[in-house]
């Protein structure tokens, strides 16, 4: 396990890591236009001056190595839209608020998913069974994009009970984070189901209905840890919707997190901020699948031998 | 094929999907109106008899604009997963049939391409290069082929091992020329199967990309953008975002249960999951 873990961390997440930033920085390298070329009314000394300044004159193979020599101090460099600021202070700002509101999502996704999960497949064939089901299918269907607008619509301006945009008050987080995560909810009691149907016809689960115990501890302290090794592998992939969905989120509910930053940075061209975030996004997402595996070998003791 | 027809819901869904697409690819016949023609003078109306659906705020009549929409998410559903499918294909076959350390090399690539939330490359694509409907079929198609790839892998190990293929070997044929006349006819079924499951999820990320703006160009209409118009003005005029976005919701919807119908009717054992 210690083996696999520093294999991990000292060879393949810097490989890995530096693939990523090389394949995005000469990916908008390469592309025709630059960050200054939206603002029209710019003399050519002027952006001579600007290019000067951010390093952009210099041949694209030394900006590539003195970009990986900063990176690898911590350094993200200034960002190319916001005057005076480091992308790193950016995404120190910025990261916490969109943190906040993945973590509530997939707390939402995880409880509610996975008791509905549970409660479907130990009722397997009945209306609350199928209730389960149609309602998670609509989940997986109703784009995030079409039901935060309606929430807002419902919830925010019909109603008047929730506030439609904003960051400030912890009414603020409750809509966007249930449109976050109602996806991932509908995903992980499908998922729960199924893998709990698996379980529920195994010895060690007869075992314990023999012996007398009850129903909800046969469910959620026997079958439960058998059942949620497929839920917990998904948890990687969800992250990175996590990350997607923020963009939509963000933006929708006027959020100032980092998925509203890379959204602008993006369209605004700023190199700087893109890159930084991008490999700022992929450490995130690595160190979240190694905690996972990390979890899935504790769930799962027989992972251990062959992990290592 | 039986076992397909006996699933209500798929059928249904076929049907469903039958006319949305036929009313799309019709669309320049059905609709007296112009998708990008503005009648400032309407404005929005609600859903009368001269307007089925309504106008939108620049007096547009909204169901032209959903079917000339249609024509765009449908191609785009299409056309990024052909190419998903070709590259998932050409990924999984390969791995799977040299096996060994190409394979363990190549399938965790698709491990760590996988857990890495690959919209941002669309996205930077999309604004860094032309915004062509090309570039969006081949930047959706790029990063929705790892399960095809996955699947595929496992079916080819799993022929690889049986007689016919090494009668095949044993015969001298070529390695390319086996995995084209014998390994992928016998694989088409899941293919098939999931090629159909991959239709929705490239429909919603066109949405998606549609929706922050990178998608499809307006006056150009897309069903992401005609739900990114409807956000916008749903407190007075709520129809502009319903109509659009239970349209699509119910495509995704067909597409999953035809997806799900055609795995029942091709594997039987999963049904019973």
């Amino acid at each position: 396990m210690i083996k696999f873990l520093l294999r991990r961390i000292g060879f393949e997440m810097p490989l890995s890591l530096l693939t990523i930033i090389t394949i995005t920085f000469f990916l908008i390298r390469l592309a025709p236009g630059g960050p200054f070329s939206a603002e029209k009314n710019v003399a050519p000394e002027v952006l001579k001056e600007l290019e000067k300044h951010y390093g952009l004159d210099k041949p694209l193979g030394v900006q590539y190595l003195r970009y990986l020599g900063q990176a690898v101090r911590g350094n993200l460099g200034p960002s190319l839209k916001y005057p005076g600021r480091d992308v790193s202070d950016l995404i120190r700002e910025a990261f916490p608020v969109s943190l906040e509101l993945g973590v509530y999502a997939l707390l939402i996704a995880l409880v509610l998913g996975i008791t509905a999960g549970v409660l479907a497949a130990s009722r397997a064939g009945t209306w609350c069974d199928y209730l389960v089901m149609s309602v998670s299918m609509a989940g997986i269907c109703i784009p995030s994009f079409v039901l935060g607008p309606l929430l807002v619509l419902v919830f925010g301006l019909l109603l008047g009970w929730l506030p439609v945009a904003g960051w400030s008050s912890p009414l603020d987080r409750i809509l966007p984070s249930i449109t976050l995560g109602l996806v991932y909810t509908a995903y992980i009691a499908r998922m729960m189901r199924g893998s709990m149907l698996e379980v529920l016809v195994q010895d060690f689960i007869k075992t314990a209905r023999a012996k007398g115990l009850s129903e909800g501890t046969i469910l959620f302290r026997h079958a439960l840890r058998g059942a949620l090794p497929p839920v917990v592998s998904f948890l990687g992939p969800a992250a990175a919707g996590l990350i997607s969905g923020s963009f939509v989120i963000e933006t929708i509910f006027s959020i100032p997190g980092l998925g509203r930053y890379f959204v602008a940075a993006a369209f605004n061209r700023d190199y700087a901020m893109i890159l930084g975030t991008v490999a700022f996004y992929a450490v995130v997402i690595m160190v979240f699948n190694m905690l996972v595996d990390i979890l899935l070998v504790a769930l799962d003791p027989r992972l251990r031998s062959r992990r290592a | 094929m039986r076992r397909f027809v006996r699933n209500r819901a798929a059928v249904v869904s076929t049907l469903f999907l039958a006319v949305m697409l036929l009313l799309s690819l019709l669309a320049p016949f059905l609709s007296p109106y112009a998708y990008d023609v503005q009648d400032l003078a309407t404005g929005a109306v609600f859903s009368n008899g001269a307007h089925w659906l309504g106008t939108d705020i620049l007096g547009r009549d909204l169901f032209t604009r959903i079917l000339y929409g249609g024509r765009v998410s449908f191609a785009v559903g299409i056309c990024a997963t052909f190419v998903s499918v070709v590259i998932g294909v050409s990924w999984g076959a390969v791995a799977g049939w040299i096996g060994g350390r190409t394979d363990a090399v190549m399938m965790r690539f698709v491990d760590i391409v996988y857990a890495f939330p690959f919209t941002i490359f669309v996205i930077i694509l999309m604004v860094f290069f032309n915004r062509s409907l090309l570039l969006l079929f081949l930047a959706i198609g790029a990063v929705e082929w790892l399960t095809m790839a996955r699947i595929v892998r496992g079916q080819v190990l799993a022929l690889r091992k049986r007689e016919f293929i090494e009668a095949a070997i044993g015969a001298g044929l070529s390695h390319p020329y086996i995995i084209v006349r014998h390994i992928l006819p016998n694989i088409a079924g899941p293919v098939v199967v999931y090629a159909t499951l991959t239709i929705p999820s490239v429909m919603l990320l066109e949405a998606f990309l549609s929706f922050l703006g990178l998608g499809v160009q307006p006056p150009a209409s897309s069903w992401g953008i005609l739900i990114r118009e409807g956000a916008e003005s749903m407190e007075a005029y709520p129809w502009l975002l319903l109509y659009p976005g239970i349209l699509l919701s119910a495509t995704l919807f067909s597409l999953n249960f035809i997806g799900d119908g055609l795995r029942d009717a091709v594997d039987p054992r999963s049904a019973k999951e």
